[in-house]
């Protein structure tokens, strides 16, 4: 692949803390290898404005290796910038040409407030996983691990689901802000399993108020979610979720 | 005197002995007493989820934005448990004997196989949570090979076997987190621990939004904060992945065990260029269905496809038939190094060689056509054929290999060069996974233990696991079970006051510098400094010059280094600076371990040490011991040795041939 370097705009949103109030800055990027990935645009200017005496810009990341769900950039109207099945992280520039202007924002939802910049707070996230989204199985309670057999199609299918990094493109992505996506994919996946059934209820009906107390909004089945998806969670977990919780209301008896 | 308090006994009896003979905490006792966990990777969350099961009151600690995040769930390839699945004559044992021969006779054998007789417990444990194993047609779980190793004991979900567990372990903490058991505290990281009357009591952690020091009490802490390897500036490790938690407890007196063994993983992808901030590793199951080569011409710069079979050297099955593409990590790093040092290396860094699937691609296409009976497939159906195959077992890799290169590895072979992966080192701890500290304990990577001076694959997840799940509920407990009569300390006892304000005046120091260079500045220097002179081969002469340059670079780091913003604010530069200032004292550490082991073994090659052959030369009559290093104070450590005995795993050299 031919390799080239490039000069960019950049408009990127500054926000001192949760409190401030915000704004976009410009910064013109030069010499830009399309080798680079986007965070590593990202740490070339950090580097920049860090010798002119300025403040770098925050940004949420980790692994960078598409796996930990931290990198969580809007970029040009985006989740996750223009490559499908990509976090930010895994975007390089060679997505991009000479002379791109490139707005990146942070996740813009109610439930997702700014740390600073383009860092949010996603712990909503983990609270809708401590209302259900678990097997009660203490350690030490295990039988072997083959005593229950469980269809390859069930499992390659719970995997799928499983395979959500908890980013928050979903939500970014959503007119709406919800947060389905992410709730149907821990949601099938343990309904998919053995392991999953004996709570598979209260599971869905728990995850699901916690999802609307946190301030997520409702679904409208437009897609937009599963088209930002940097996993490529299927939106035919969001049915499924529909079925489980529809079944759990009717007959979860408590 | 380092007393690793093995028990007393055969070894297959050690851990069942110990278990029924160790101290308990009633329940009732159990909900008084606090335990302060750092770090919630395999080793963190699996440890705060299962004292929290118990009954303890858990505080756990990250810096990331929450648990899920810890790097643990970047680990692709698997989880080896001894569970003969496949009828491949493995046991117990065999897992335990390929541990210790694995990590080249430097690890320490009770406690290897007390991590091979849990290991089946966690494969267990984690089916039972719902982790989405990969299965077979029947509906069993499915198993493959890992370098090292001639059975097939490895479990697998896809290419990303450390997020399916560590999710699986994050939602049994989440669960305890419900329940009120655990409390956790994201975005925080621990700056400091707290002794009174030589037991740990406490941390100092920062709380990384507002920037505010908080002081915490624990009848015990735990750390799993994970390894080192970042001291190398380029490694697969996260970018936030330090040493910070596991060094502040050096300096208060916990020894540091094998500063020096690093493992460098044989297939990561190249750097590609200066701007480069992280490596990434492209799993060790590759090898299983990729071969490695480069062509037999010097300076070969013909299109792989260019170069016919006969022109190609695959250097691991030559120089090792009996393993092959899939001997350990070591010995296919440093073959691919001497391979690319004699001028055979790929790409437009020559720093490079291939692994190529076509060949097996081929060979799965074959078997699926056969299975579909589909007879005289083309050439080009049986490669679309092996291309599914290829897709089901590594898609997850191949997609990410061609993102970072823009290469599509289904038609091109990979190109490959080893990486600093991982850090056997790591605190010194006995049987009971305590530190020379009383009651201060360190688990999972954080820990020198189980795997000697080389890892083998799929084994960190396990000894994580181990350490967490099955390990610590019972060590911790023979601990607790003497501090019943101990009360909460108050958080104004001027143990907890001293030790915040010494942070605190760390902080201001950083802070007031207000010099002219970045922290990532002189983070690359030193990367650059180990990876030249500490990394895959050293010698006398270059770790010499290395400590020297350290030394150098960390003064001019405290005089030169530039972080902008509040100390009392998000300021991930600060954090940053604080994690590169302990490098910087680490760094220098593992020169002076690896200039004191002048020998070869496992990832560790010492240029003085070699056979004719030019293969490692282990110097067992001299160095068969953990070096435990105590910090007397800046550029002073005292070395103490922890002999150690092989009773059921005689060392030989290692032969993979």
């Amino acid at each position: 692949m031919e390799h080239y370097n490039m000069n960019l705009t950049l408009k990127v949103w500054r926000q001192k803390n949760a409190d401030a109030q915000g704004k976009f800055e410009t910064y013109p990027v030069s010499g830009i290898s399309s080798e680079m990935s986007f965070l590593e645009m990202f740490d070339v200017l950090n580097e920049r404005l860090i010798n002119e005496g300025k403040e770098p810009i925050a940004f949420d990341h980790d692994c960078r290796e598409g796996i930990c769900g931290a990198c969580s950039m809007h970029i040009n109207g985006r989740a996750h910038g223009p490559w499908a099945g990509t976090t930010t992280c895994q975007l390089h520039m060679r997505a991009f040409k000479d002379g791109d202007t490139l707005t990146v924002e942070p996740w813009r939802a109610g439930s997702f407030p700014v740390v600073k910049d383009l860092t949010v707070d996603r712990g909503a996230f983990d609270r809708i996983i401590e209302a259900g989204g678990y097997v009660s199985v203490n350690t030490g309670n295990a039988q072997d691990a083959n005593n229950i057999l469980v269809p390859k199609d069930d499992a390659d299918a719970a995997f799928a689901a499983a395979a959500c990094i908890g980013c928050g493109a979903c939500v970014a992505a959503c007119k709406n802000s919800s947060a389905m996506l992410f709730v149907s994919a821990k949601v099938s996946q343990l309904a998919l399993l053995p392991q999953g059934q004996p709570e598979k209820k209260s599971r869905a009906l728990n995850m699901i108020a916690q999802m609307d107390k946190e301030g997520f909004g409702s679904c409208t089945n437009t897609g937009a979610c599963e088209a930002e998806c940097p996993k490529e969670i299927s939106l035919t977990n969001i049915a499924r979720l529909n079925r489980e919780y529809i079944n759990a209301g009717f007959t979860y008896e408590k | 005197m380092l007393n690793s308090k093995i028990p007393a006994g055969s070894l297959d009896k050690k851990w069942e002995d110990y278990k029924g003979h160790c101290k308990l905490v009633n329940p009732a006792n159990k909900r008084n007493m606090e335990v302060i966990i750092v770090g919630t990777g395999l080793a963190g969350a699996s440890a705060a989820a299962s004292l929290g099961e118990l009954g303890y009151k858990v505080k756990a600690f990250c810096f990331q934005d929450s648990p899920r995040r810890a790097h643990s769930i970047a680990a692709q390839g698997g989880i080896n448990a001894a569970k003969n699945y496949q009828n491949d004559g493995d046991s117990v044992f065999r897992l335990f004997y390929d541990t210790v021969k694995g990590g080249d006779y430097r690890a320490r054998e009770a406690n290897v196989h007390r991590l091979a007789e849990v290991s089946g417990n966690i494969i267990d444990q984690c089916v039972a949570q719902g982790v989405p194993f990969a299965r077979e047609y029947g509906g069993l779980l499915s198993n493959r090979s890992f370098g090292g190793t001639q059975v097939q004991r490895t479990f697998y979900a896809a290419g990303q076997t450390g997020q399916q567990l560590l999710l699986g372990a994050y939602s049994a903490l989440e669960r305890q987190v419900a329940l009120g058991n655990v409390t956790m505290y994201n975005r925080h990281e621990m700056l400091d621990i707290v002794v009174i009357d030589g037991k740990a009591r406490g941390i100092i952690a920062r709380d990384l939004i507002t920037g505010k020091l908080e002081r915490h009490f624990g009848h015990a802490v735990l750390l799993a904060s994970g390894g080192y390897g970042n001291v190398f500036y380029l490694s697969t490790n996260a970018m936030g992945s330090n040493v910070t938690a596991a060094w502040k407890a050096t300096r208060k007196g916990a020894f540091f065990g094998n500063p020096c063994y690093t493992q460098i993983h044989p297939t990561c992808i190249p750097v590609s260029g200066d701007h480069q901030s992280k490596l990434t590793l492209m799993s060790e199951s590759l090898r299983n269905d990729g071969r490695i080569w480069v062509p037999k011409k010097q300076n070969d710069t013909r299109k792989p496809s260019d170069i016919p079979e006969d022109e190609r050297d695959y250097y691991l099955e030559r120089r090792y038939p009996a393993f092959g593409n899939l001997v350990p990590r070591d010995v296919a790093s440093r073959a691919a190094k001497e391979r690319c040092d004699a001028g055979y290396g790929v790409g437009s860094s020559k720093q490079a060689v291939y692994l190529d699937f076509a060949f097996n691609m081929d060979r799965y296409g074959r078997i699926e056509a056969s299975k579909r009976q589909i007879s005289n497939p083309s050439a080009d159906e049986i490669r679309k054929l092996g291309k599914e195959v290829v897709a089901e077992k590594y898609g997850n890799l191949f997609d990410m290999y061609a993102k970072i290169t823009g290469e599509n590895p289904y038609e091109v072979p990979m190109r490959i060069y080893p990486a600093v992966h991982y850090t056997m080192g790591g605190l010194w701890v006995d049987y009971e996974l305590m530190t020379t500290v009383t009651g201060l304990y360190a688990l999972g990577e954080a820990n020198f233990s189980d795997h000697g001076a080389n890892r083998l694959g799929a084994s960190a997840l396990m000894q994580g696991l181990a350490d967490g799940y099955f390990v610590i509920p019972y060590t911790l407990g023979n601990y607790l079970a003497g501090e019943i009569g101990t009360k909460a300390y108050s958080l104004d006892h001027p143990a907890f006051i001293e030790a915040e304000k010494n942070v605190q005046s760390t902080i201001d120091k950083l802070m007031n510098i207000k010099g002219t260079k970045s922290v990532d500045h002189f983070h690359k220097k030193l990367g650059k400094i180990m990876w030249d002179k500490c990394g895959m081969a050293r010698n006398e002469q270059g770790l010499k010059e290395a400590i020297v340059e350290i030394q150098q670079l960390r003064a001019e780091f405290w005089k030169d280094v530039r972080i902008p913003g509040d100390a009392n604010e998000f300021n991930p530069e600060l954090e940053k600076a604080g994690r590169v200032a302990d490098f910087l004292e680490l760094g220098e550490l593992m020169c002076v371990d690896a200039l004191n082991r002048r020998e070869s073994c496992g990832g560790h090659f010492r240029e003085e040490s070699q056979t004719d052959e030019g293969e490692a030369q282990r110097d067992d009559a001299n160095f068969s011991y953990v070096s435990a290093w105590e910090y007397k104070g800046e550029s002073q450590f005292e070395l103490h040795k922890e002999a150690l005995e092989f009773v059921e795993c005689k060392p030989t050299q290692r032969s993979y041939k």
